[in-house]
């Protein structure tokens, strides 16, 4: 249950500006891939565009390919919908459905789309995407609680198990853990490792350690100024990125002297 | 080191010049005694007496700050005296027309049968009858009720489909095209339709379509549509735009479709406020009286047809008891129902505002543990 | 190349989005038409009265010399209203957002709309069977004492059911509009200006002066005439307050008559002509307070380009 993508030259515009420009990379399937780069570099944006999350925003729209195990998101006849079925995403601050129970939560992708699903199928769901999530022990006795009645660290990992119930091939995460506490973040970055042995998983993060801690591969993205379109400088292991890096910048970026 | 000595408590150089904490209650006693002094010369009456006080407080507070304090204190003073009037001011019409509306409606109210009877063969001579013997006022006001809720319900269908969908559209949909600053200026220029200005509108509409002279309670509620489909607009607006965005990108994060993400995900969220603003736009046209004064026509009996016939109210039944009493010779039977229906009627309106608070509080998202 | 699996997707789904924006946009789409159809239906029943030989119309001298006295009318009405409203508004908002105590502010805005929640008619009878007979003592003695100003002309109405009465009535109507857009404006005002002023040590009412009210006048300038556009509008109040007649300058006689109170009186028994006379006389009003209102909405809009409050 995981697939690989591929994009080729891609470029993102907002209207006439050219937000992103000329991105190729290859993340293969189950592995951890971290996004890193200074504020306003793209990497959420580029993120957006896997899952065509970025239409949302009026304006937007993307030129190139994104392959997902060979089909193209954005060839004719496709529907985003249904790409985003496939390629689920977390966002950087927990948002439960706030008119929904736990339960109602995770079933939240099943139940939204109408589909019939019977109440032991379910229960079986719930009880699979929630020990996916690592939430199952904290929560199995208050399932039809609010989500909303949680700590911030276990509405995360709710929205995680909210993404993994509708049965995705793609996780991206953008930046999961910037509004949680130092512990929540360990109990969510545990989760990103074990992620990995069904799904591929996309992270942005702003946090260097993180990459580091979570990541397979690293990409590194930067601005050349305000106004410039963001770009991928260089992608590669995450060790190498780290300790050994092809570029200045990005030397300078992970060795913390900007960014 | 030298430790410097707390300097001994003195009368603080701060307060000095200003008028001491008591100066106020000192001031309002001796312009209550005066007021009273000089009411009890001209006769004395509560309404004038606490007016003549008012005048006298702010004359003396400010009187005495200008001599001690300085002309800048003084004129503080004074337009707080001011400020606080005018509060006051405002709620003298506020309680006056309650406690009117108390007194002259409870001996309606509590006459047997006046809920639950109709206007119907009350005629001239039964209320010159009852006035001259004394007998209880016959007639009440089931008809005007039922017709009122009759008329209202069929306005309020009418109008939250159009008034929800619109504010969806406008939110969800409108992306500020053209089009849809043209609705928002539209709905807004709507909101400043005279009421009578509605009515006159549905009449010529089915005059125009069905035929001259068709009043019905079908065409009230169309003029009532009219007044409540923008204030519907409106406060549906607000509560969808304050859902946050994230609820609308997790859904489709989910793979969910824009219009089920607004149906099940975005509405829901949204629901107590959209249902607490309908409450509040049925509060405010139920107590419309030109709109179907020119629509419904005066009806004395019961209907329970809204699209046939015509049709009573409770505000329009308050104006013809007001205006064309049923015994001219003898209005106060009239005017005992009138009352009676007002207060029937501001129950109802206060009952409307206090369900739309209760429904803001009871359907709210819940965020405890 | 392979087909692209993506593709596939329930077709049902996708109908719904349609069918769903296009009932959205079908809903906004017929407000305008209501619109439109307020302005056309009018005018199309109006026309007859516009163009019937001038004896034929009430009065006998054609639509505008029938029409011309119950604007004025109107207008005086609204205007005494206003007259009486604002500064009462202005300090009661100012009451609500600078005076009373945090916590009862909000409970006291509530009593506020209380007033905005009353229906017409009850005011209307309450101005009729309460404050006409208890005000007319007062005319009395206008009437004695400053009938040299046209204004107070005597004799004054024994009833009390005069314009000035109406307008009472009206002012007590319009009060809560103009008070809750004014507050709102008042709680608008940037902190750091009112904190300026009082740092310079100003008192409250000097801070008010330089901070609250110059940032405040467009949206009280706009509070009033929504304002306008409600008092011209309201039937209830007179029809019911007033006893109308020919348009007179005393304002404690009985007289004058208001658009909406003239088409509330004559149009349940009007027939014929007179009903297109009555529709005619509503497009008047109509035309009126949407001017009223577009000029109240445009200084909404232009004082929100240029507020440094968002």
């Amino acid at each position: 249950m995981s697939k690989r993508i591929d994009v080729k030259d891609l470029n993102v515009y907002y209207g006439s500006f050219l937000a992103v420009e000329g991105v190729n990379i290859n993340i293969e399937a189950k592995s951890v891939t971290a996004f890193i780069g200074p504020s306003g570099c793209g990497k959420s944006t580029f993120l957006r565009t896997l899952n065509r999350m970025h239409e949302v925003l009026p304006g937007a729209r993307v030129e190139g390919e994104v392959l997902l195990d060979g089909d193209n998101l954005y060839g004719p006849g496709v529907d985003p919908v249904t790409v985003r079925t496939q390629v689920g995403m977390v966002f950087q601050r927990p948002n439960p459905f706030p008119t929904m129970s736990i339960r109602d939560n995770v079933l939240a992708g099943v139940k939204l789309n109408n589909r019939r699903i019977s109440k032991g199928a379910a229960d079986a769901l719930v009880e699979k995407s929630l020990r996916g999530a690592n939430l199952w022990n904290e929560v199995k006795d208050r399932l039809e609680k609010p989500g909303s009645g949680l700590s911030g660290g276990q509405q995360q990992r709710l929205c995680i198990a909210r993404a993994i119930a509708v049965e995705p091939q793609v996780i991206l995460m953008d930046e999961p853990c910037s509004a949680l506490d130092p512990i929540s973040t360990l109990a969510v970055e545990d989760l990103i490792n074990e992620l990995k042995d069904e799904y591929t998983v996309v992270i942005v993060t702003h946090n260097m350690q993180q990459a580091a801690r979570v990541s397979d591969k690293t990409a590194f993205f930067n601005i050349a100024g305000t106004g410039k379109p963001g770009k991928l400088i260089e992608f590669a292991d995450t060790t190498t990125i780290f300790n050994n890096p092809s570029q200045k910048a990005t030397e300078d970026y992970v060795s913390g002297r900007f960014g | 080191m030298t430790v410097t000595a707390p300097v001994a408590r003195k009368r603080s150089a701060l307060t000095k010049g200003q008028l001491p904490a008591f100066a106020p209650y000192v001031v309002l006693a001796v312009a209550l005694v005066l007021g009273a002094a000089i009411l009890a010369l001209i006769g004395f009456n509560a309404f004038g007496w606490g007016l003549v006080s008012a005048i006298l407080f702010a004359i003396g507070l400010v009187g005495w700050s200008a001599a001690v304090e300085g002309g800048r204190k003084a004129s503080d003073k004074l337009a707080t005296c001011l400020i606080v009037g005018s509060f006051l001011v405002a709620l003298l019409p506020l309680i006056s027309v309650i406690w009117t509306v108390l007194v002259n409606g409870i001996p309606g109210i509590i006459t047997p049968g006046f809920l639950t009877t109709s206007m119907n063969g009350v005629t001239g001579a039964l209320d010159n009858k009852s006035v001259d013997e004394g007998t209880k006022v016959l007639g009440g006001v089931y008809h005007a009720l039922l017709g009122t809720v009759q008329i209202t319900l069929l306005a309020t269908v009418i109008s939250v489909p159009v008034g929800l969908l619109t504010a969806i559209y406008l939110v969800e949909y409108g992306n500020d095209r053209a089009l849809a600053r043209a609705i928002t200026f539209f709905v807004d220029v709507m909101t400043g339709i005279p009421s009578i200005v509605a009515g006159l509108f549905s009449a010529a509409f089915f005059f125009a379509v069905v035929g001259p002279g068709t009043k019905t309670g079908a065409v009230a509620a169309v003029a009532l549509s009219v007044l409540m489909i923008p204030v519907v607009v409106r406060s549906s607006e607000e509560m969808l735009k304050i859902v946050p965005n994230e609820l609308r990108e997790a859904a489709y994060a989910l793979g969910v479709r824009k219009w089920r993400t607004i149906l099940k995900v975005v509405i829901p969220t949204a629901i107590s406020g959209i249902a607490s603003g309908v409450t509040l736009a049925i509060a405010r046209v139920i107590g419309e009286t030109a709109p179907i004064l020119v629509t419904a026509g005066f009806a004395t009996t019961i209907n329970n047809n809204v699209f046939g016939g015509w049709m009573a109210s409770l505000p329009t039944f308050i104006y013809t008891q007001i205006l064309n009493p049923t015994s001219p010779s003898n209005p106060d039977p009239s005017s005992q129902r009138a009352w009676g229906a007002a207060l029937v009627l501001i129950i109802l309106v206060m009952l409307l505002n206090l369900g739309a608070r209760l429904i803001a509080r009871i359907f709210a998202p819940k965020a405890g543990r | 190349m392979t087909t692209n699996s993506l593709t596939t997707s329930q077709g049902a789904g996708r109908a719904g989005d349609k069918v769903f924006s296009g009932a959205t946009l079908a809903a906004g789409c017929l407000i305008l038409v209501v619109l439109f159809g307020v302005a056309l239906f009018l005018v199309v029943q109006a026309i007859p009265a516009l163009v019937a030989p001038a004896a034929d119309i009430q009065g006998g001298n054609g639509f505008f010399a029938y029409i011309g006295p119950i604007v004025v009318g109107t207008l005086i009405a609204a205007v005494i209203a206003l007259v009486i409203a604002t500064p009462v508004a202005i300090g009661v908002a100012l009451f609500i957002s600078h005076y009373a105590p945090r916590r009862l502010a909000s409970g006291l805005g509530y009593v506020v709309d209380l007033l905005a929640a009353i229906p017409s008619v009850v005011y209307g009878a309450w101005g009729a069977a309460f404050l006409a007979p208890q005000i007319s003592p007062a005319y009395g003695w206008l009437a004695s004492n400053m009938g040299w100003l046209p204004i107070f002309q005597g004799p004054a109405s024994a009833t009390g059911k005069t314009i000035l009465t109406a307008s009472i009535v009206l002012s007590v109507m319009v009060l809560p509009i103009i008070t809750s857009l004014s507050r709102e404006i008042f709680l608008q005002t940037p902190k750091l200006h009112e904190e300026a002023a009082l740092a310079l040590g100003a008192t409250r009412w000097e801070m008010i002066k330089m901070a609250v009210l110059p940032f405040g006048r467009p949206g009280i300038v706009s509070a009033v005439m929504l304002g306008l556009g409600r008092a011209l509008g309201e039937t209830m109040a007179v029809a019911l307050v007033l006893s109308s007649g020919a348009l007179t300058a005393s304002l404690i006689q009985s007289g004058n008559q208001t658009i909406a109170a003239e088409i509330a009186l004559n149009f349940p028994e009007a027939s014929g002509l007179k009903v297109s006379t009555l529709i005619a006389a509503g497009l008047v009003l109509f035309v009126i307070t949407l001017g009223v209102n577009m000029i109240a909405r445009w200084i909404i809009t232009r004082h929100k380009e240029f507020s440094g409050a968002n």
